[in-house]
């Protein structure tokens, strides 16, 4: 490893909770003093949280640091302990260089001032010289696409071009050590995509990088290394790919084999209870999860079973999107196959779906119709939950949104 | 790929003992300071009908008010000066320290963002801050000036000593700002109490009266009042001549240095844990 241009040593933050006179919980001085009166001894048993405790890592200079984990696992609290904006209560840490921290795009911009005012004043409240501001100023408004709307509010500003000329003056800053959180959770999908080859080549320039993130594969594309951390401690440092690995593995939002209940299953039709589905397992978990790579096929084995012989069945599925909008749907008669006899007893079936979904969860409706009744024979509406990944099956991260709904793919051949 | 970039320094930062180098730091984020401070001034008038004139009309009406409670109704004598003016030189001073108090006392909890968001030296916010009551005295001053023209007054020497008035001021703003929004951060009762310590301060100071009027049996308490020292000074700097005995603005300017550096102390103190609490 290179030299080390941060060291922590046995980190750890501790936050008050509850009323006690110092604590977080006394809003007002009435409050403070109530408790001190009505409690005086009580002080010692205020409620304790350690948002992160006994941490140490190190990371080299111009290395690029992931940092994964589950909401409230640390990952904000030990950004702003490196950034300074609050203090450890226990532990050290060493720091060489500039140290700059993005834990918000926009912080200190001003509604009311013009966007030229706004790139000045959240320059200097990122920790940018005047000077430095001034000669970086046309390449970060170029940056932002804003050049026609400079000298305007930005409180007339979309959205779209408030977040980008945040981020631009924010990718601009000069300093030896980035913390970023969560920054490319802004813009639409090719300011995203800027944002991600911007970051690629600040690393380049031989800045050091922590980078906190939800999206994995901003991670694995973006991060050599991986830091995870769990319940304010590290569990995990080494290769992205390995950590993010072992965070979906311990994340697991679902089992890849659920057992159906019977209640799972609509029963205000016609023969209910004839046909009832057990079992969905699905074949190619990612991580020990009910989760699918980007683009990879979900194949699904159904076990049902069935109370007395069927003849006329076709079984049939439908995606729906986690707000209940179905998405699409398929049936095993789709491609001209007919539909089936089963006879009483315990059975299996084998699904392939062709996964045109885009990194998201989703909900899988599970059922089976006769063909000549047109009855339902069974219908499980939320038979599982799956998630699909934004990372490839071989770890590449997932770019390829374009802000549309569904993938598709396309056959290219070209000719004179 | 370019070798890293270092800065020959390594910082250190253990939790026992709290970060070091105060002045330093302040002096290495003087441009912040700057940019604040030119926000708050800037974006005070944006989209407001008259704009600075907002600055000149509210002296002049105190002065129009005072004129006819403490002089008309009340007597108030104003040693043979025009009572309009001895007032308004009053008000001028008056408005430079509340304006500040006011604005320095919120600072903090107006820019949360700023205070859990990025980090530098939370000073800087209450010290930008002042720049509120700063931007209003210049019109105060012109609408003095053309006061001065009406009553066919003119300055004298004593003006040369205008820019310590406003420098004493600015020093007692900035430690009861320091005082208020530091509490503020964990007590909320500061937004109620701040409209009444300034009233309060108000009538414990020579704004609308001469300090002069004041009971000598009272009087070194009186003195005590930072305020007095400081608006006397305004008096003395913009009208030549004023109640000003040495030894009594030295007692209120210790008691505003008092309160200043306390200040200070204090607000170092707590500083630390201005983002886990605010």
């Amino acid at each position: 490893m290179s030299v080390p241009v941060i060291t922590a040593d046995r980190l750890g933050k501790r936050y008050t909770l509850g009323g006690t006179p110092g604590g977080i919980g006394a809003r007002t001085l009435r409050d403070a003093i109530g408790a001190a009166i009505r409690a005086p001894r009580r002080a010692g048993e205020a409620r304790e949280l350690w948002a992160l405790r006994d941490v140490s890592f190190t990371v080299g200079a111009g290395e690029i640091l992931g940092v994964i984990g589950r909401n409230g696992a640390g990952k904000s609290t030990l950004l702003k302990l490196l950034s300074r904006i609050t203090r450890p209560t226990e532990g050290r840490m060493r720091i060489r260089g500039r140290i700059a921290s993005l834990l918000e795009v926009g912080t200190g911009f001003h509604m009311e001032l013009t966007g030229r005012e706004n790139v000045y004043l959240n320059g200097a409240v990122l920790g940018m010289r005047r000077a430095e501001i001034a000669r970086k100023f046309d390449e970060i408004v170029a940056f932002a696409e804003v050049e026609r709307f400079i000298d305007t509010p930005v409180k007339r500003y979309s959205t779209g071009m408030f977040l980008r000329l945040a981020f631009a003056v924010a990718a601009h800053l000069e300093a030896d050590i980035l913390l970023v959180d969560e920054v490319l959770a802004v813009g639409d999908a090719e300011f995203q995509k800027k944002c991600l080859g911007k970051m690629d080549e600040v690393v380049h320039a031989g800045r050091t990088v922590l980078f906190v993130s939800h999206t994995m594969g901003a991670i694995t594309g973006l991060c050599p290394t991986a830091l995870l951390l769990e319940h304010g401690g590290v569990v995990m440092q080494g290769a992205a790919v390995d950590v993010v690995h072992a965070y979906l593995n311990a994340n697991r939002s679902a089992p890849p084999s659920i057992d159906i209940a019977r209640a799972q299953h609509l029963d205000a039709h016609h023969g209910a209870g004839i046909v009832r589905l057990e079992r969905v397992e699905l074949e190619n978990p990612f991580g020990g999860s009910f989760a699918v790579p980007w683009k990879e096929p979900i194949r699904l084995t159904l076990r049902y079973q069935v109370e007395q012989d069927m003849t006329n069945v076709v079984f049939g599925l439908r995606v729906d999107s986690t707000t209940g909008v179905p998405l699409f749907g398929a049936h095993h008669t789709d491609d001209g196959a007919q539909p089936v006899t089963i006879a009483r007893g315990t059975h299996h079936l084998n699904i392939i779906i062709e996964n045109t979904l885009q990194a998201g969860r989703y909900v899988l409706a599970i059922g089976a119709h006769s063909a000549v009744s047109r009855d339902i024979l069974f219908l499980v509406p939320d038979a599982a939950t799956l998630d699909v990944l934004d990372v490839t099956a071989t770890g590449r991260p997932y770019l390829g949104k374009y802000g549309c709904q569904t993938n598709g793919s396309a056959a290219w051949e070209f000719s004179d | 790929m370019q070798p890293p970039i270092l800065e020959a320094q390594e910082r250190i930062y253990d939790a026992t003992r709290p970060f070091k180098g105060f002045v330093r730091e302040l002096w290495a984020y003087r441009e912040l300071a700057f940019f604040l401070a030119w926000r708050d001034v800037k974006v005070r008038y944006k989209q407001t009908l008259l704009g600075v004139g907002w600055a000149m009309l509210r002296p002049v009406v105190s002065m129009a008010i005072f004129t006819f409670v403490f002089h008309r109704m009340a007597g108030i004598a104003s040693g043979g000066i025009a009572y309009p003016l001895f007032a308004l030189a009053g008000i001028v001073g008056w408005n430079l320290v509340a304006e500040g108090v006011g604005a320095g006392s919120a600072s903090l909890l107006g820019n949360t963002n700023l205070v859990t968001k990025v980090y530098f030296p939370r000073i800087v916010i209450p010290l930008s801050a002042l720049a509120r009551g700063l931007a209003d005295v210049v019109p105060a001053l012109c609408v003095f000036a053309v006061a001065l023209a009406v009553y066919g007054a003119a300055p004298g020497w004593a003006l040369a000593v205008l820019p310590l008035a406003v420098l004493h001021a600015l020093a007692v703003a900035f430690g009861l700002s320091l005082w208020f929004s530091a509490l503020s951060v964990r007590y909320r009762d500061v937004a109620h109490a701040l409209p009444f310590v300034l009233q309060t301060l108000f009538w414990v100071s020579p704004v609308g009266y001469g300090a002069e009027s004041v009971p000598a049996a009272v009087a070194m308490l009186y003195w005590c009042n930072p305020l007095t020292g400081v608006i006397q000074l305004f008096r003395f700097a913009l009208l030549g001549s004023a109640h000003l005995p040495l030894e009594l603005y030295v007692l209120s300017a210790a008691c505003g240095l008092g309160i200043l550096l306390s200040g200070l102390w204090f607000f170092q103190t707590v500083e630390a844990d201005f983002a886990d609490v605010i």
